[in-house]
């Protein structure tokens, strides 16, 4: 059963498209304030140290200079714990992570902040501030972490085991364990069993603007800021939490934002910016450079895995065991709890056991990556599957449909899945032009894989007025990263039967719409969209009240349908109804605010073809489909984009991005030079196929789409890469000598 | 960035001049490395000199019989723009396409990749392996010397105080003369040499009269390498074989972020084998 729309499925040029296309939009590094003062960051040239002083006189005699800041600026915060959406964290890590106390745990941890009349008198009393450390030994990757006798990071960091606290001191802050069913008597049914283990760089989301905030602490100790964020209440919450103040002390404006794919949802430079004005009386700015950006912001843990998956004759799993480490830089987090729920999601499998570390090292403190954890945890399962698939000689999307998850298929973390398109999207591989087309020359492979995100609920408010000219203003509180502000407008569009158009959508700062949650996790066209189809209901129930006044009968007689309202013979236009609310009893303002349930996970697959230089190593993608169940496409340029970008990110996880650390802990390519994300010249144009199983658990059937695509492509990269080269990597980044020291090794 | 001040002289002996009295002072052509290596601390001039307003610094001029004059400031995109220069000296303006973005083409020189003298520079090799000279003015007057010894460590070249590069020179194509540079980078653009090899052959009655080879990001500084045993050989398999042997065992690599020493090692014989049958077939179209 499909239904009819006039608006969803459509492909309307989005509101903030002029403003975007002519450089006229507003960022935050474009905000300029009367006696704005400029600000620089010192950050630690080691990756682990104890900071024995502080001497910021210096600095602060330097012509031009108004504040310094340090750690001691920031109020004492006790034993307090935050959940800001992302899950419970003490306040003593985000705070340290903000500015250092103590310890420097990672090279470019944040020591203090300079405000001066000029960028480079910042910079330079940055450069005077004097800072004695006792540099200690780094432990840089999960497994020397978790190694006895390795540099502890945190010495009060306890570690838990299966929810209960050891007491033993570590840098593991979390073991825990998934199960269903009996792994061990699963192996036993197996015909055959693969086990492999898997290394995964670090890498970064590489948005291409950098953070920045720029904060006015008031005389009437308001704290306004200005920022590029995912999340302005979550910014809102940090930045009052760290500074002890009532959350609505501060007003936070999320400004245009340039890109953030987890990494824009914690705060670095707000605290800072806003203890510097407090100081100063002044407006505070802070821009970071890419290479703050690198150092000094959260990238994706690398990982440890080591996966083993046993099969019958016939191909059906019989049992799989997972062993995740992930580094969660220098404070816990690591995301090893969504990899370890996703490592097997794709697969219905009755015997599984799966355990996760939560491993602290001598790196930037993690953040969420589009996915977060999926990615890492897919390219090991993807790449033994494709193993079994070979041994079994099945094809391989034929080995995943007989092992698909399914509606009822129980994940090893405990929930049931509702009604999901794995099987859908395997079939649409299948069925697939890309899929049955020769390769089409030589050193060429063709590897396919899935892979499996959530998505997220989250609360999400939205107000709409009707203008008398039968337009509509929308205000929303969720960032417009992807294309939002439309896909939101279109939803309040279809129920109020007008154009998308005829929405005016705006993204307001937290003082003007009600509690938002962060755009992540897929998350802002399901439940913002939500919110505005509430509030267009809300709408519509008022203009019916009007309509029937003016008819002089009952709400209930007035029907609308396509944008015209009726009721015993009488008809009316959006527009015409619009015209009339002054006479009818004044302004129409309808409302939604949401919290929902009914949250779609959403499964996504790759058909990747490369071809390999046998000399040089390099691989070159020839060919790339991203294949999605999306629920419903509101929008389907757009989720074409989500799909295209998701691919390429993936891509570049898959080939050559990755922190390219030293022994000291320093990244040596913490340039966008070195660090080599692929541009358009690395990729051909990536194919989409859209497929629609849509969510029952939205007015819509909107699952989101944000994330499941970067989660298949490095597994399918590397199986199309043993096709082509007959080496199996078993390491990220696949990188030109990688691959050749594999073909050497043959 | 520390503050700096910054002249734009109109004459040689003008920019000579304000460059003996700053011993710190930078000359300008594009500034794509310059400002870089300011932004980031690695260079604290306290003059800049900008080239780009003398007319000798932006001469491009091929003759036939005599060779290419090549100002020190001429913007890339010069070269693979002006079409005798494209035909003349086709690997030049190739190389002169690979450095950088079109937007980067449109200031960067390739004066500034000699004189920034990095040992991942994409123009040197080529410029050794085509027998490039360049000329120098300075307090002391002028002189010419061999685009080989230009460059003396990592982003340090023979240049003395107050000295200033004016122009590159390429003498004319020999008949049977080809030339290619190829570098190896893990993206397809913009991205820094892994290992480059620059190499120019001259093809007499069917057998390799002679060949220049020289190699980047293997070494302290771009590597010219004797390639004399390739004389006389019949332009085959083998020479091209004999070509990466020789480059593999002359070259110097350190592993570091953008390759191990074993991999660098084995790309210079894949790239000088690679450049070496273009050069000869370039080689073979212009007899």
């Amino acid at each position: 059963m499909s239904t009819q729309y006039n608006v969803i499925g459509t492909r309307p040029i989005r509101h903030d498209g002029a403003d975007k296309v002519t450089g006229r939009a507003l960022y935050g590094a474009d905000i300029q304030l009367a006696g704005l003062l400029h600000g620089a960051i010192l950050r630690s040239p080691h990756a682990h140290a104890r900071i024995k002083r502080i001497d910021t006189s210096k600095a602060e005699a330097l012509a031009g200079v108004k504040a310094v800041a340090t750690a001691a600026d920031l109020p004492e915060s006790g034993e307090k714990i935050v959940d800001l959406g992302e899950g419970a964290t003490p306040l003593s890590y985000i705070r340290g992570n903000v500015l250092a106390s103590g310890k420097a745990l990672y090279r470019g941890h944040a020591i203090a902040g300079v405000a001066a009349t000029s960028q480079h008198i910042a910079e330079e009393a940055a450069g005077l501030i004097e800072v004695e450390y006792e540099v200690l030994p780094c432990a840089l990757t999960a497994p020397d972490a978790m190694r006895d006798g390795a540099p502890i990071l945190h010495e009060d960091l306890h570690t838990k085991e299966f929810g209960e606290t050891t007491g033993k001191v570590s840098n593991v802050a979390d073991h825990f364990r998934f199960q269903i069913g009996n792994a061990e008597q699963g192996f036993e049914e197996a015909d055959l069993i693969v086990e492999r283990e898997f290394h995964t760089a670090t890498v970064h989301q590489g948005y291409i603007e950098p953070q920045n905030a720029t904060v006015l602490w008031n005389n009437d100790g308001r704290v306004q800021v200005w920022t590029s964020t995912q999340g302005s209440f979550a910014v809102r919450d940090t930045t009052a939490c760290i500074l002890d103040l009532p959350v609505a002390q501060v007003k936070v404006t999320p400004m245009e934002i340039g890109g953030g794919f987890g990494g824009k949802i914690p705060v670095y430079l707000e605290p800072v910016a806003a203890v510097l004005s407090k100081k100063s009386g002044r407006p505070v700015k802070i821009v970071m450079s890419r290479k703050d950006v690198f150092e000094g912001t959260g990238p994706t843990p690398g990982s440890f895995i080591r996966v083993k998956i046993g099969a019958k004759r016939d191909g059906t799993f019989t049992a799989a065991q997972g062993y995740l480490a992930y580094e969660a830089g220098a404070y816990p987090g690591a995301m090893v709890g969504p990899g370890a729920m996703c490592v097997f999601a794709a697969y219905d499998i009755p015997n599984v056991t799966v355990d996760g570390f939560d491993v602290v090292v001598n790196k930037p403190s993690t953040a969420a990556y589009r996915a977060p954890g999926a990615t890492n945890a897919a390219f090991a399962t993807e790449t033994v599957v494709d193993e079994i698939a070979e041994k079994l000689g099945i094809d391989p999307v034929d080995l995943r449909l007989k092992n698909a998850a399914k509606e009822g298929t129980k994940r090893a973390d405990g929930p049931k899945y509702r009604r999901i398109g794995c099987v859908e999207v395997l079939e649409a591989i299948k069925a697939s032009a890309h899929y049955n087309a020769p390769l089409g020359g030589p050193n060429r492979g063709r590897g396919v894989g899935i892979g499996f995100w959530f998505n997220a609920g989250l609360p999400s408010s939205c107000t709409i007025s009707v203008n008398a000219d039968g337009s509509v203003n929308l205000v929303e509180g969720s960032t417009d990263i992807g294309g939002t502000r439309t896909s939101i407008a279109m939803q309040a569009a279809e129920v109020l039967g007008i154009t998308a158009e005829q929405v005016h959508p705006s993204v307001v700062d937290t003082d003007s719409v009600g509690f938002t949650g962060v755009t992540g996790g897929s998350r802002t066209t399901f439940a913002t969209g939500w919110a505005a189809y509430e509030a267009a209901q809300d709408v519509m129930r008022q203009m019916k009240e009007r309509a029937a006044k003016l008819w002089e009968t009952d709400a209930s007689e007035v029907k609308a349908e396509g944008g015209v309202f009726s009721a015993n013979g009488k008809r009316m236009t959006f527009a015409e109804l619009a015209a009339r609310i002054g006479e009818t009893g004044g302004p129409i303002v309808g409302r939604g605010a949401v919290n929902p349930r009914g949250v779609g996970g959403s499964f996504s697959g790759v058909i990747a073809d490369v071809e390999v230089d046998p000399e040089t190593g390099k691989t070159q993608i020839v060919r790339f489909t991203s294949i999605q169940d999306v629920g419903k496409a509101i929008h389907p340029a757009y989720v074409e984009g989500q799909m295209q970008g998701g691919s390429v990110q993936g891509i570049g996880w898959a080939l050559n991005e990755e922190y390219y650390m030293d022994e000291s802990g320093t990244m040596r390519n913490s340039s966008l030079l070195d660090y080599r994300m692929p541009t358009t010249l690395d990729l051909p144009m990536i194919e989409t196929i859209i497929v629609e199983v849509p969510n029952p658990g939205h007015p819509f059937g909107v699952r989101g789409v944000g994330e499941a695509n970067i989660v298949p492509p490095p597994g399918a990269i590397a199986n199309a890469i043993y096709r082509a080269a007959g080496v199996r990597l078993r390491t990220l980044p696949m990188k030109p000598s990688t691959v050749m020291e594999a073909i050497w090794a043959k | 960035m520390k503050w700096f001040d910054y002249q734009a002289p109109r004459t040689v002996g003008e920019a000579v001049e304000a460059m003996t009295l700053h011993p710190t002072a930078r000359a300008l052509a594009g500034g794509t490395d310059l400002l870089v290596q300011m932004r980031a601390g690695r260079r604290t001039p306290d003059l800049i000199v900008d080239i780009k307003k003398i007319p000798e610094l932006n001469e491009l001029r091929y003759e036939p019989g005599a060779g290419l004059t090549l100002g020190a400031a001429v913007p890339c995109y010069r070269i693979y723009n002006d079409a005798a220069v494209s035909r003349a000296y086709p690997s030049l303006a190739e190389v002169a396409n690979i450095i950088g973005g079109t937007q980067i083409q449109g200031r960067a020189s390739i004066g500034g990749n000699l004189c920034n003298a990095a040992p991942s520079a994409d123009a040197i090799p080529l410029l050794i392996a085509l027998g490039a000279t360049c000329r120098v003015t300075g307090p002391n007057g002028e002189r010419t010397m061999a685009v080989s010894d230009f460059c003396t460590a990592p982003g340090q070249n023979s240049l003395e105080a107050g000295e200033l590069l004016v122009s590159i020179h390429l003498p004319e194509t020999p008949a049977g003369g080809g030339a290619r540079y190829l570098r190896f980078i893990p993206r397809n653009e913009m991205d820094i040499a892994v290992a480059g090899a620059g190499v120019a052959v001259v093809l007499e009655n069917g057998h390799i009269q002679s060949a220049r080879i020289a190699l980047s990001a293997v070494a302290p500084t771009p590597l010219p390498v004797d390639a004399s045993a390739l004389a006389g050989l019949a332009p085959d398999e083998g020479a091209l074989r004999k070509a990466g042997e020789i480059a593999a065992a002359a070259a110097k690599p350190i592993t570091d972020m953008r390759g191990t020493a074993d991999y660098r090692r084995h790309l210079c014989s894949v790239l000088t084998r690679r450049a070496l049958a273009s050069a000869i077939a370039a080689a073979k179209e212009t007899k």
